[in-house]
């Protein structure tokens, strides 16, 4: 029994060979068995340092102890109190690198599988409303304060939810016709499916939150404008914005694309089911994505599942320094990924037509340890070489979108011209606060999210002051 | 829903809609585009935003049917309603007082130049305006270019109409008649764009034109626009649409805009298909 205790339940997944030729969801999530069975694996341990390592504090030992009672409502309600999108967070929250990373009973054997216990819970949650239970959270008096969200992700979606529930008028502006930011253009279908983000969506809905789609905050309306027409704060939750590239020869060749763009074309656009859905995507046979965080994995994912014959990942630095989680990874390699690591590109070639058709790398080593801890790419003299190549997915991270901060006069800008905000969330401009990407630079999910909430207790104690 | 207030056909495939959108017609100037998208499953379409009134709340929008969607857009009459209309979207045009300005325009692309021209001479410029067409039945906005300028020259590649010649023809004459000009705005095809720049180029002057390009979210996070200026990449719709044409990499811009055209006929051959009213004209 000792032994067993150890070891994590495993999640069942599609297999490799079937996955890879669909979009459905990779794991399959835990049974009632299952779950049981790794919820009373938790020591229940005093010091409690799982909620520390969660960027929004769920109190993590006490849902986790209401799921080996089997009382699922309970733990849902006690993760409600602190997480909006949890069938969200528990599918894509590094919880390696965050509350499974402290967990004590890491230390002798496997962490507790929080994320999986989460999206257990989550998913009961949502079958339940399936089934017309639907129990909203409790509601503050309304105060007649209107708030105006920029953006429909991570950030502004918990910003939104912790300010309805405290009675203030919400209202969420998106530039795409559909809501949930990079949870619908960026996070492929296999990872977190649209459906699930729609339903958590719908209970904001119902809590009362006004969500306006086609509005692009900075071009439609701009944030003076927001706070001259009644809202009495806003919140920017703009997200990441443009994508980076290497400016490198070659790079605006014909099927060379971002990795935003890519992923938008396939998960918001749903090129992948092209000609049925009008937005086209190419499907190339060799496809080569350039980076090695989780972007470039859905990236090089989701080209596989396009049909593409063979897929390459090509990345800077060894597995070891990877930003993308551990599970991502795996998942890539069985699934086949070619992985070209300590290799860098230096050129795209095209055809006569302008279509990329081979890349030119130079082989890399690790020198010296650089600001971010991490031992330094260095070239390797005469290790030029050309792979062929009919597509290019370039995921090597963002800058951000200057359309806020150049139509928001006075609104200071930090480095590489991300909005800057204090520790509250609060920006230099009074009544205006931000937060996730668009503060921080391209970051996960549940910071996002962290974010935002922190950003709604800000509103709400500089509104209060302000009643 | 955006619902359409007027359709319009302006010449053979080239369609005029007026469609109600309040927040954009109040904000837009000339220079800018929106996006719009016909139905759920349709693709987001840049399309520049060739006229609005603020108080009415109305834009419209000028377009050739070309593939799949602008064809749909085309089947949709005035009363009826599209999904989305983003914008307005890119920067608006810098117009200020420059003295001679010449505005050209080159087939759908006269669309975009009428704000621009109007606007330029608002502000006391001296506009003369070189409108091109491929042949006289696809002439349109003759009249609402007189008024927005101070001279109109109109070219028909055939012959049929105005002079015969294209725009660049004109424009060589004006060039080698005024003694100066300080500033040419030019839209339409990138082809029509490169020959005046490469013209303008050897004379110095300063030539401005708008861009374009692919495009998937036109607010500054896909990348899909982007454009090599000055060796440089630039996203159009957040540095641009306008671009100064002296430095743009027409090359790569051309290339770059055929990327879909294989694509783009099956999807156009599986929408006739599919439409039994379609007829060719």
């Amino acid at each position: 029994m000792k032994n067993l205790n150890k070891k994590q339940v495993p999640m069942q997944e599609q297999s490799a060979k079937e996955r890879k030729n669909n979009f459905n969801e990779v794991p399959l999530g835990y049974s009632k068995k299952e779950a049981l069975l790794e919820s009373s694996r938790c020591l229940q341990c005093p010091t409690h340092p799982c909620i520390e390592g969660c960027p929004v504090h769920i109190n993590i030992p006490n849902f986790i102890k209401a799921i080996k009672e089997d009382n699922v409502q309970l733990a849902i309600d006690i993760i409600h109190e602190s997480d909006s999108l949890p069938a969200v967070t528990g599918r894509v929250c590094p919880q390696e690198d965050q509350c499974q990373a402290v967990c004590i009973m890491g230390k002798a054997g496997d962490p507790i599988a929080i994320g999986r216990l989460e999206r257990y819970a989550a998913d009961w949650d949502l079958q339940n409303r399936k089934e017309g239970k639907i129990k909203l959270p409790a509601k503050g008096k309304l105060n007649n304060k209107n708030v105006a969200i920029v953006g429909s992700g991570p950030s502004g979606l918990a910003c939104a939810g912790d300010l309805v529930k405290k009675g203030y008028n919400v209202t969420v502006f998106e530039g795409f016709h559909k809501t949930g930011g990079v949870l619908i253009y960026g996070i492929p279908e296999f990872r977190l499916p649209k459906s699930i983000v729609q339903e958590e969506i719908n209970m904001l809905n119902k809590l009362g939150i006004k969500i306006t789609t086609d509005v692009l905050i900075g071009r439609t309306m701009t944030i003076p404008s927001l706070l001259k027409d009644g809202f009495s704060a806003v919140f920017i939750g703009a997200g990441a914005g443009l994508p980076s590239f290497m400016h490198i020869p070659g790079e605006n060749l014909a099927g060379v694309y971002s990795a935003n763009e890519f992923l938008t074309r396939v998960n918001l656009m749903k090129a992948y089911k092209f000609p049925q859905y009008d937005t086209p995507i190419k499907i190339a046979k060799r496809v080569a994505v350039i980076g090695g965080g989780n972007v470039a994995m859905d990236s090089a994912r989701t080209a596989l599942r396009l049909g593409a014959e063979h897929v390459s990942l090509i990345y800077r630095r060894s597995r070891k320094e990877m930003p993308a989680r551990n599970e991502e990874i795996l998942h890539a390699e069985e699934e086949g990924i070619d992985f070209r690591l300590l290799t860098n590109p230096i050129r795209y070639i095209g055809n006569e037509k302008g279509f990329v058709k081979s890349v030119e790398c130079i082989k890399m080593q690790l020198g010296e340890k650089d600001k971010s801890g991490r031992r330094r790419p260095v070239p390797i003299d005469d290790s030029k070489f050309t792979l062929d190549m009919d597509q290019i997915i370039v995921a090597i991270g963002t800058t951000p979108n200057p359309i806020i901060p150049r139509t928001t006069a006075g609104l200071k800008t930090g480095r590489h011209g991300v909005i800057w905000a204090d520790e509250d969330g609060a920006t230099n401009i009074k009544g205006i606060f931000a937060g996730g990407d668009i503060v921080t630079g391209a970051a996960t999910v549940i910071t996002a999210m962290g974010a935002g909430r922190l950003a709604a207790a800000s509103i709400n104690k500089y509104l209060k002051g302000n009643i | 829903m955006f619902k359409i207030l007027k359709h319009q056909k302006l010449g053979p495939k080239m369609q005029l809609m007026k469609l109600d959108a309040p927040f954009v017609a109040k904000k837009a100037e000339a220079g800018q585009f929106v996006i719009i998208r016909v139905y759920e499953k349709g693709e987001r379409i840049p399309l520049t935003i060739a006229d609005f009134n603020r108080e009415k709340g109305t834009i419209t929008i000028v377009f050739q049917e070309i593939g799949k969607s602008t064809h749909f857009l085309a089947t949709k009459q005035a009363g009826g309603y599209i999904s989305d209309v983003l914008g307005p979207l890119g920067n608006p045009t810098d117009i200020e007082y420059f003295g001679n300005v010449i505005c050209i325009g080159g087939g759908i692309g006269v669309a975009p130049v009428y704000p621009l021209s109007r606007k330029l001479k608002q502000k006391g410029n001296k506009v003369t305006s070189i409108i091109g067409y491929r042949s006289k039945n696809y002439v349109f906005w003759e009249d609402e270019m007189k008024n927005a300028s101070n001279k109109v020259l109109l070219a028909t590649n055939d012959g049929t109409y105005g002079e015969k010649g294209f725009v660049t023809d004109i424009l060589k004459k004006l060039m080698d008649e005024e003694k100066q000009i300080d500033r040419i705005f030019a839209i339409g095809p990138a082809i029509m764009m490169k020959a005046v720049a490469n013209m303008t180029k050897e004379r110095g002057i300063k030539t401005i034109i708008s861009l374009n390009s692919i495009m998937v979210c036109g607010m500054g996070m896909c990348g899909a626009c982007r454009v090599t200026v000055e060796g440089k990449t630039k996203f159009t719709c957040a540095d641009g649409p306008d671009f100064d044409a002296h430095l743009v990499d027409f090359d790569i811009l051309m290339k770059r805009l055929n990327t879909y055209k294989d694509e783009e006929k099956i999807s156009f051959e599986k929408w006739k298909a599919e439409v039994d009213y379609y007829e060719e004209s």
